[in-house]
């Protein structure tokens, strides 16, 4: 590859501080819940963080501010200068350039009526500035970075042409169509079969040593989390109950959550020991 | 802690189990082939495809009216009020008009105001329920509010009181009459299906992708309504042509015109029924029914079109 | 006698003309009363469709092509209407995989229920609505949620579960005690070999339609297996380990409206030899259960060797 990926410039560590989001709730019973409840925690440029909790933990939520598309209800999200919670339409697409998203499931963030090219096409004209000509080229190489290879033969492809871990790399070249600074991925793996799983995975791991990536990585699955991640946060009910090094914490945790995690993760080769068959 | 995968992923051929294997798609179709892959899509379903020749059928007469018609049908050379016969075949006119050549060249105006004023009304549903489907908030709540009070005012005393204040009588009037009236439905419906694919992640994903507003409505979220814009204009054109009947019958329209409804205006106004001319109400009662049909039959083979898979290969 | 038994069933789906995709081959198994069985397999492996197949809910464009599926002793591959539904009201009941598009969304949990114990009523059931309540009631709690929830809409639901860290562990267990109480055999049908080895007392894995391995549970995790089970095994890991590997298995399943020549995991498999491409394996005795693998037959048995994990 001759393109020159400047990984010395804009590059800023994520600082999340006191970050809460409450939502009123309509219905019978007036409620307030609290999805995230005063969590603060940064992402020093190049780490790979991981979010780890069940649904409903506020992971999702969270992801969502830190990606501008929600607003915090307490707290600040800062993104080197820019305050994240506090962006509109222009200030977001800004920070979109920075700060991309790979998402859960494969075929729902995939438009079912456009070509590969196309969607990844989308964030390398709206944020590179580059001629058609050049932005054609570009989506090729995206392509073949993340495995896609031929290029040619992936790009006229439409999402249901494509198998499941095919279309969950779409989602991470286009993420990295905008050259982002930071990618926030939400449960990338979780719809794969288990067989496709180590293959995005390493590249997710092989991008963010190649390009100096920084990576906030959300999951409930300890497994990936261990793979992928250097630090990890344990979020149960909006608040982090946990944190430190991926290795310590899940070979050594103190919290009782942490540890029910942990037993939640599927081992065929610990079942035989278990009684009761 | 390492990741080993036993190798590097090969170029993978797609098609697994249930899923079709598709070739090669080609670069997204021109309007053009799209056009015809969905008039393919629509002629594969059985119901749409009788739609669709009877519409052919009525369209056919319509253009070649001149060469089908016998006579002129403004032409006042025959003796009226005349039952059917060899001459004039569903009889004549109290001004002694051949009935048949008005039915054939009648088919021009229901068919225009119909496919026009269709047109139209789901040309302002879309653009209302777009954008009140897009953005909630204020401006939602008032295209709702006026979508609503659209939608409850009575369609046919509007139309007939709008009809009988225009001072120009012309078809022009009665299109843009019935687009007026009958835009609501569509909004409201084209609105919801708006809210649904607004909170769809590609949708979100589009906004991460740099797209301004413009293009999420127009090329992420309109595309994966065509089937719903469809349904909603053949509903629209149908509702149309009865409107413009029910309009030029009630004598709303310019007299001089040649439709399906003046006729039925002429039968009234000489008691057609009680002269034993039935033919003569029968004849464009029947026409009209059958061009709302095939808008209808046709309709049913709308769902298909907002399937992926009219844009391979 | 087994409860039930399958032999030679094949399942085609013919999506539009001219296309036909065998989704199932050749499937022979059998269940036994009283077993917790679990049928495991990747997208597109057929394992629904077989689930389908068995209870005889195949929808066009899927049929049963061929083969005969005897349920306790009665023959129910051919039958219809009424004695169909008959059978289905006393023999057996399908969970499906996704909850939410499982339950009608604009009808309270308490009506659902009445519904089903309606059509699934035999002489002497107390269908008043106090009874039905009743049995209800009854119902939630042997499922362990609270019985408030008769009253409420699906949509309603997810709130209280959502505290539970891993849902699929819970309804497992849910299942097995369930079965202990009651008797009743079950089929779970998932892509995930490591939550269903932790459940179930045996396990068949599928692949591109067909039943490749069929062993007991205790023995999956160590010895000798079907190369696309080792593949699959080699998918899970412990992440407190001081080192983490896990494998993943290149390429895609093959074409299932192609014929095939030869064994269809043969393109990915490591072990692969010349027989393999041209001869399509029998599932074979590979002791204690079956597994369709030239290579593997010859040695004829799982060998279980203490800590040998693969």
């Amino acid at each position: 590859m001759s393109v020159d990926y400047d990984t010395a410039t804009i590059n800023p560590a994520l600082a999340v501080s006191g970050v809460s989001k409450t939502y009123r709730v309509r219905g019978r019973d007036r409620k307030t819940v609290t999805a995230v409840d005063d969590v603060s925690f940064t992402i020093p440029p190049g780490a790979a963080v991981g979010l780890v909790g069940a649904s409903g933990s506020g992971k999702s939520t969270l992801a969502k501010m830190i990606t501008g598309s929600e607003r915090p209800s307490a707290g600040e999200i800062r993104y080197g200068d820019t305050s994240v919670g506090r962006l509109h339409a222009g200030g977001l697409r800004r920070l979109h350039h920075q700060v991309q998203m790979v998402f859960q499931d494969p075929y729902g963030a995939l438009n079912p009526l456009h070509t590969v090219e196309y969607t990844v096409t989308r964030p390398v004209q709206n944020f590179l500035g580059l001629s058609a000509a050049q932005a054609r080229d570009r989506v090729s190489e995206l392509l073949e970075t993340v495995g896609l290879t031929p290029a040619s033969q992936f790009a006229p492809k439409l999402p249901h042409q494509l198998s499941g871990g095919q279309r969950q790399r779409v989602l991470i070249a286009r993420a990295l169509g905008s050259e982002p600074a930071l990618i926030v991925a939400d449960e990338p793996v979780s719809m794969l079969d288990v067989s496709l799983r180590a293959g995005v995975l390493k590249l997710l791991a092989d991008l963010r040593r190649q390009r100096g990536l920084s990576l906030l990585y959300i999951t409930h699955d300890l497994l990936s989390a261990r793979l992928v991640t250097d630090e990890i946060l344990v979020l149960n009910s909006g608040r982090i109950v946990e944190q430190g090094p991926t290795k310590q914490v899940l070979q050594h945790p103190t919290h009782s959550y942490t540890i029910q995690l942990l037993n939640a993760v599927p081992n065929p080769f610990a079942a035989t020991a278990k009684d009761g068959k | 802690m390492t990741i080993i995968t036993t190798a590097v992923p090969p170029p993978e051929a797609p098609g697994s189990a249930v899923r079709v294997p598709g070739g090669a798609a080609g670069p997204v179709p021109g309007p053009l082939r799209f056009i015809g892959r969905a008039l393919r899509t629509l002629w594969s379903n059985g119901k749409a495809r009788t739609g669709m020749i009877i519409l052919g059928l009525i369209i056919l007469v319509a253009v070649f009216a001149p060469l089908i018609a016998p006579h002129s049908p403004t032409a006042t050379s025959f003796t009226p009020y005349q039952g059917p016969s060899g001459t004039n075949l569903l009889g004549t006119t109290g001004n002694g008009q051949d009935v048949f050549s008005q039915l054939i060249f009648g088919a021009r105006v229901s068919l225009i105001v119909g496919l026009i004023a269709g047109g139209l009304a789901t040309l302002v549903a879309v653009t209302f329920g777009l954008i009140s489907g897009y953005r909630p908030g204020l401006v939602d709540e008032v295209l709702g509010f006026v979508t609503n009070l659209a939608l409850v005012i009575p369609a046919l005393p509007l139309m007939i009181i709008l009809a009988a204040y225009l001072q120009n009588r012309s078809v022009w009037t009665i299109v843009l009459v019935v687009a007026f009236t009958g835009w609501a439905t569509g909004a409201r419906v084209i609105r919801s299906q708006t809210v649904t694919l607004r909170t769809r992640e590609f949708v979100t994903s589009a906004a991460f992708s740099g797209e301004r507003l413009f293009r999420v409505v127009f090329r992420e979220i309109l595309p994966n309504m065509t089937s719903l814009v469809a349904a909603s204009f053949f509903s629209a054109a149908t509702a149309a042509v009865l409107a413009e009947a029910s309009l030029e019958f009630l004598g709303l329209g310019n007299p001089a015109t040649v439709s399906w409804g003046t006729i039925l205006y002429a039968a009234e106004q000489q008691n057609a029924l009680l002269t034993g001319q039935w033919l003569m109400v029968l004849a464009p009662g029947l026409a009209i029914v059958l061009l709302m049909v095939s808008f209808t039959l046709i309709n049913f083979g709308v769902d298909a079109l907002s399937n992926p898979r009219l844009r391979e290969k | 006698m087994a409860l039930l038994e399958a032999r030679g069933v094949n399942v085609v789906y013919e999506p539009s003309r001219g296309q036909r995709i065998w989704s199932v081959r050749d499937v022979d198994l059998t269940l036994e009363q009283g077993e917790f069985v679990g049928l495991v397999g990747e997208s597109g492996c057929g394992k629904t469709t077989l689930g389908y197949a068995l209870t005889r809910m195949l929808r066009p464009p899927a049929r049963l092509e061929s083969g005969v599926i005897t349920f306790d002793g009665t023959d129910i591959s051919s039958l219809t209407g009424e004695r169909l539904r008959r059978q289905r009201r006393n023999g057996f009941a399908l969970v499906l995989q996704s909850g939410m598009n499982a339950l009608n969304p604009v009808r309270s949990i308490g009506r659902q229920f009445g519904d089903v114990l309606k059509a699934h009523a035999r002489s002497g059931d107390d269908l008043s609505a106090d009874g039905i309540r009743r049995r209800g009631t009854a119902l939630l709690e042997s499922v362990r949620l609270d019985a408030g929830m008769l009253g409420r809409f699906p949509h309603e639901l997810s709130g209280g579960m959502r505290q539970r860290v891993s849902i699929a562990q819970a309804v497992m267990a849910t299942i097995k005690d369930l079965q202990r109480e009651r008797g009743f055999t079950a089929v779970l049908i998932s892509h995930d070999l490591g939550t269903v080895l932790e459940a179930t007392d045996r396990v068949m894995v599928m692949y591109a339609g067909r039943i490749v391995e069929d062993q007991p549970s205790a023995v999956m995790a160590h010895g000798l297996h079907h190369p696309y089970t080792e593949a699959l095994l080699s998918c899970y890991g412990d992440p407190r380990a001081d080192e983490v590997r896990i494998g993943g298995i290149p390429g895609t399943p093959p074409d299932l409206s192609l014929p095939n020549t030869g064994c269809s995991f043969e393109p990915r498999c490591p072990l692969a030899e010349d027989i393999c491409r041209t001869a399509d394996p029998p599932l074979a005795a590979l002791e204690p259960g079956r597994a369709a693998c030239h290579v593997r037959a010859r040695a004829g048995h799982v060998e279980m060797e203490a800590g040998s994990v693969r």
